[in-house]
């Protein structure tokens, strides 16, 4: 991957986004749009989970554990600064201390392949249990209620910097998730052009030789899984601006649609995930509006299908289609 | 005890799957579910309760699990991660499809065998069925896999396919059949549990959480490692549930299940029983 290629794919991406900037808040309805913002609320999710899957050969089955945290943590120190500008970074730097303490536990003890996805798993059933049993007034961080099932309805959305008084519209919201999510993909980009990212996916070619050339699989591990749940807790406070956050961000439906976004949309790629997440969301809404068709036989066949067919995704195998050999990333 | 009768019975046909084939059956819960709505709808049909919780749903489960076998999980051997994709696919469609036929509402029947009486304390004598039940059904595995000529070749396959393939057995049927008794066994533990736990196309995820860890905690050796995990960890959850409140007592059961696996990251019975079944 040449500095050309790397510097036209951050252009492209770039010149996508801000047509979706000028473009989308003109003829898309209020509803629609922050519908839009939710999708790319969760492009940003699908992104992180595609560096850290993708790239770094972790399969996370708790990378909704990451987004959920991010959530309620922005919802809680927000409640109670009454201003959002310092809940922005306590969203990022709380799941990512988790990540880290998750991380140390499985990479140092060397866990394998399916016991991570186990660990993984049970973390998110931790949360999402004992999230939703924290209905009642004696259920609250500072200022903030819990709030059990019903999460918290008064998620303040962001405001301008050191302004509380001043809430941004939604169409504002929309602009700033949707530079995040350029953000984080220039990010990714570049720090997989670092020494570090090479390492990583050499690590995840093969662990036993990477480390024989003295690389220390599990640091490096580690690394990509904390940016990795830094990058969901973002995509969490996004989601939780449009929406606000309940103990569903923590579900096991979550969970499975993320990987079933990076699989659909190109394990190994950036950009396929985020299309993935766009197009299958799309795709669950129109399956929901459907009378008699369950969107989760949907989500589900197209999965199964994935798998069996695409096992490489659809991005990766269209561009194997169109003679680009190295495929996209 | 019912608490360990209830996370073993559900847990067994993963461990089964998972134990010889090394494949994560993500769809186990689902398979679960399929077998209390066959329960159901048969015992609604007429046919009288016994013969369908514990007969007609194993068979009705164990033939999906065969066909599932053939169309999709035979594609995918010895690729781990893949299979378990695949069968989250497969169980959120499962889901979908019930949900679409039957609707999302709880169907239940209630327990039969009404309550019994020591002294002062009473039971449902349903749960003294379950535990006895699980028992039943874990002895005649292992003597299934122990003592018979069936059990020896499955063995022998999961062990070393090309030698059993060299030796005249045909590795694929093997295969097939495994899955599809393991299959079958979730089928009839879902029946089984059908009265406690309410009939809902989402029942499944319930489960299959909490199989899967027991099974991983568990470890290779699939009957021992899950009975010792089932024990331990049913009995945490259970103690958890009775000190404070039953959400807790499974937040306890998952915390010390991630311990355990730091602890002996393969598993209970990687470390102990090592040569059991």
């Amino acid at each position: 991957m040449s500095g050309m290629k790397l510097s036209t794919d951050i252009a492209a991406a770039s010149i996508v986004t801000i047509a979706a900037i000028l473009a989308l808040p003109n003829f898309l309805e209020l509803f629609a749009l922050i519908n839009a913002t939710v999708y790319v609320s969760m492009s940003v999710l699908a992104l992180s989970l595609a560096l850290v899957w993708g790239f770094g050969g972790i399969l996370c089955f708790g990378q909704a554990a990451f987004f959920g945290l991010g959530g309620y943590s922005y919802a809680v120190a927000a409640l109670n600064f009454g201003d959002t500008t310092y809940a922005v970074p306590v969203a990022i730097v709380v799941p990512a201390l988790v990540a880290a303490a998750l991380g140390y536990v499985m990479f140092y003890g060397r866990i394998s392949d399916v016991y991570m996805g186990a660990i993984t798993l049970t973390l998110t059933l931790i949360l999402f249990n004992f999230v939703n049993s924290t209905a009642g007034d004696q259920w609250r961080i500072g200022a903030a209620p819990l709030g059990g099932f019903n999460g918290i309805p008064s998620t303040p959305p962001l405001n301008l910097p050191g302004d509380p008084g001043n809430p941004l519209p939604p169409q504002s919201i929309f602009t700033i998730s949707v530079v995040s999510l350029l953000l984080c993909y220039i990010i990714a980009k570049l720090i997989l052009r670092t020494r570090f990212g090479r390492v990583i996916v050499a690590i995840r070619e093969n662990e036993h030789r990477a480390e024989l050339l003295g690389y220390d699989a599990r640091a490096y591990k580690l690394g990509i899984f904390v940016i990795g749940g830094a990058m969901a807790g973002l995509s969490g406070m996004l989601f939780a601006n449009c929406v606000f956050v309940s103990p569903t961000m923590f579900s096991l439906f979550y969970s499975g649609q993320i990987i079933i976004w990076v699989m659909v949309g190109g394990l190994g790629t950036l950009a396929g995930p985020v299309v993935g997440a766009i197009l299958l969301n799309l795709l669950t809404t129109w399956a929901g509006t459907l009378p008699d068709i369950s969107p989760s036989l949907i989500l589900g066949v197209i999965l199964l299908l994935a798998v069996l067919i695409l096992p490489r995704g659809v991005l990766p195998s269209l561009a194997v289609l169109f003679g680009h050999e190295r495929g996209v990333t | 005890m019912s608490g360990v009768a209830t996370l073993l019975i559900t847990s067994l046909g993963l461990a089964i799957i998972f134990g010889m084939m090394r494949v994560i059956n993500l769809a186990h819960g689902e398979f679960l579910m399929l077998g209390a709505y066959a329960a159901i709808l048969s015992a609604r049909a007429g046919i009288n309760i016994w013969i369908a919780m514990l007969i007609v749903a194993p068979l009705i489960v164990g033939v999906i699990g065969f066909v599932v076998e053939r169309l999709i999980i035979r594609r995918l051997y010895g690729r781990m991660i893949d299979t378990m994709l695949a069968t989250w696919g497969l169980s959120l469609a499962l889901i979908g499809a019930v949900t679409m036929i039957f609707g999302n509402t709880v169907a239940g029947f209630s327990a039969p065998l009404g309550s019994f009486a020591i002294g002062s304390f009473t039971a449902s004598a349903y749960a003294l069925f379950l535990i006895i039940a699980t028992i039943i059904l874990l002895g005649g595995i292992w003597a299934l896999l122990r003592f018979t000529a069936a059990g020896l070749i499955a063995r022998g396959t999961m062990q070393n396919s090309e030698m059993a393939a060299a030796l005249g057995v045909s590795s694929d049927r093997v295969y097939a059949v495994t899955f599809a008794a393991g299959s079958s066994v979730s089928g009839l533990a879902g029946a089984l549990i059908a009265p406690f736990s309410g009939v809902v196309p989402t029942m499944g995820s319930a489960f299959i959480a909490k199989s899967f860890i027991t099974v991983v905690t568990g470890g290779a050796a699939m009957l021992t490692g899950t009975f010792s995990a089932a024990s331990l960890l049913g009995t945490v959850a259970t103690l958890g549930t009775f000190m404070t409140t039953p959400v807790f007592g499974e937040v306890m059961m998952l915390a010390v299940a991630i311990v355990l696996l730091r602890l002996l990251p393969q598993g209970i019975t990687g470390r102990f029983f090592r040569r059991a079944l």
